[in-house]
């Protein structure tokens, strides 16, 4: 009996299994605030964030969405906040992993150097055996040194993910992070991400209320102007739901019909 | 060497062939003066009879330029990575220096010669004064149009410690983002470099020199060896040619995932 090819194994040495040996924070969020000149985009808002949980926030376009997400990355200049709080008392900066709707990949850089720039950019070692079993996981081992440009768009998409989970931090901010594929692709991508993130705290901004309910332990709908936050919405079940579950797409009916009203 | 470089060369070498036939034509049909038109084949043999003194004259000239091309290109990438990571500096030297460019350079040559004589060192100045502006200008808008998105991205990754870490980060953006990013904006400043080059350094040695395809020129033309003239300039455009296209070869070995190739 030949040996087993340790390359299709499921445990990979190296990878830390999601959710070991992590710490597992919340982030709080109270008075956050973004304005430009006169036009007050959201005031006042606050955000939970809870540990291991993921938590998806849906919008119209231009609701301030992506600001909120960025304010917590502690990547926009304009808003701000009165309290933003990891739920040990420490910092956020330097603990979360950021993932955008376009991938981010650096066009000179191949596939295997995009997903360990993180420990470049930090000046340390680039753990290539971790980084390789990573690209396994997400189905790239074979691209490792192709350039991004000779990827499609859902290869590039999932070069991001496996970038994010370099990372390994214990907060993952996601900014539409599977809008700019095709819906069969997508579907793929969010089981992938739920797989791969699960343990981890969660911020999903997305504009898909399917996705939401398919990913999120809670759900918030952002809108008005200012916006506000209603309620969240808590889907029964574990995610990710299944995409052909009949409760979902009526609630996303429901959903759609809260964003349009 | 692919069946389209071979047709390309092909199709160069019949017009240039025509142009030769037509300039013959020409000087039979006008019967013009051999010290006013002199025909290529009058010039052709003036080549094969110099052909060791202008090898001479040339080999300084092509020297001038290549020394121009590093320094002032040299010089051109310094000052631009020093503006751009200086606001302050860009601030008060960058309208100086559009300034400057109003001054032709050319009319600095008598002074370059009278300051550092008729030897080598006049005219490389010279070329790379005209290199510099280009090259400085082209890298420099470079690296102000990095996608902002890389560099969030990058923000993120090295924010452990915004206040230790503030300088080391944005380094780190610079040296593994912000350059690599700016290079084929780079390479187009150092093909308008390679193009102007020679400008530079024959001028240099029409206004005072002692050797080099320049002053050849000037000297056969003030004793009516026009044959002679043309035969030093037709090896000044071989020279002029070589150079560009031996830069433009390298700069796309170098940059592959460069967009326009």
């Amino acid at each position: 009996m030949p040996a087993e090819n340790p390359e299709h194994s499921v445990a990979i040495p190296g990878v830390a299994l999601p959710g070991v040996a992590l710490p597992v924070i919340g982030i709080t969020l109270r008075g956050g605030a973004l304005s430009f000149g006169d036009r007050a985009v959201f005031t006042n808002l606050d955000l939970d964030l809870p540990a291991g949980r993921t938590t998806c926030l849906l919008g119209p376009s231009g609701v301030g969405k992506s600001s909120l997400l960025r304010l917590i990355a502690g990547i926009s200049p304009e808003a701000t906040a009165q309290t933003l709080l990891a739920s040990d008392g420490g910092v956020i900066a330097g603990r979360i992993a950021y993932m955008d709707q376009r991938d981010l990949l650096l066009p000179w850089l191949n596939v295997l150097d995009n997903i360990t720039l993180g420990a470049r950019l930090r000046g340390e070692a680039a753990d290539h055996h971790r980084a390789m079993a990573m690209l396994h996981r997400v189905g790239l081992a074979d691209v490792a040194t192709a350039l991004p440009a000779a990827l499609s768009g859902g290869m590039r998409q999932r070069a991001a993910l496996a970038r994010t989970l370099m990372e390994d931090q214990p907060v993952v901010l996601m900014d539409e992070p599977f809008s700019s594929v095709d819906a069969l692709t997508r579907l793929r991508l969010q089981d992938l991400a739920a797989e791969l993130l699960v343990g981890r705290t969660i911020l999903l901004v997305t504009h898909d209320p399917l996705e939401a309910l398919r990913l999120g332990h809670q759900i918030y709908v952002l809108r008005g102007e200012p916006a506000c936050m209603g309620p969240a919405l808590k889907p029964d079940g574990q995610p990710p739901r299944p995409a052909d579950d009949p409760a979902l797409h009526t609630l996303a009916a429901g959903i759609l019909r809260d964003l349009a009203g | 060497m692919t069946s389209n470089t071979v047709q390309n060369i092909g199709r160069s070498l019949i017009t240039f062939g025509g142009f030769l036939a037509i300039w013959q034509t020409i000087v039979w049909a006008t019967g013009v003066e051999f010290f006013i038109l002199p025909g290529p084949w009058l010039v052709a043999l003036s080549l094969a009879g110099n052909l060791e003194l202008i090898a001479g004259h040339a080999a300084i000239t092509a020297l001038e330029i290549v020394l121009g091309l590093l320094f002032g290109s040299g010089f051109g990438i310094i000052s631009a990575v020093s503006l751009s990571w200086f606001p302050n500096l860009r601030r008060w030297l960058l309208p100086v220096l559009v300034v400057t460019q109003a001054i032709p350079v050319f009319a600095l040559a008598p002074v370059l010669v009278l300051w550092m004589g008729y030897g080598l060192a006049s005219k490389v100045m010279m070329a790379s004064l005209i290199i510099f502006f280009p090259v400085t200008a082209a890298f420099l808008d470079g690296l102000r149009r990095t996608e902002p998105g890389w560099l969030d991205l990058a923000q993120t990754m090295t924010a452990a410690n915004p206040r230790a870490n503030f300088l080391a980060g944005r380094w780190a953006a610079l040296r593994h983002i912000r350059i690599p990013a700016a290079l084929p904006a780079l390479a187009s400043g150092l093909r308008v470099a390679a193009a102007v080059a020679p400008i530079g350094a024959v001028v240099g040695e029409w206004v005072g020199s002692s050797a080099g395809l320049g002053y050849l020129m000037l000297h056969a033309n003030g004793r009516m060896q026009i044959d002679l003239l043309f035969a030093a300039l037709f090896v000044l455009a071989v020279i002029a040619v070589t150079i560009y296209f031996t830069l433009d070869w390298l700069l796309r070995r170098l940059l592959p995932w460069q967009p326009d190739n």
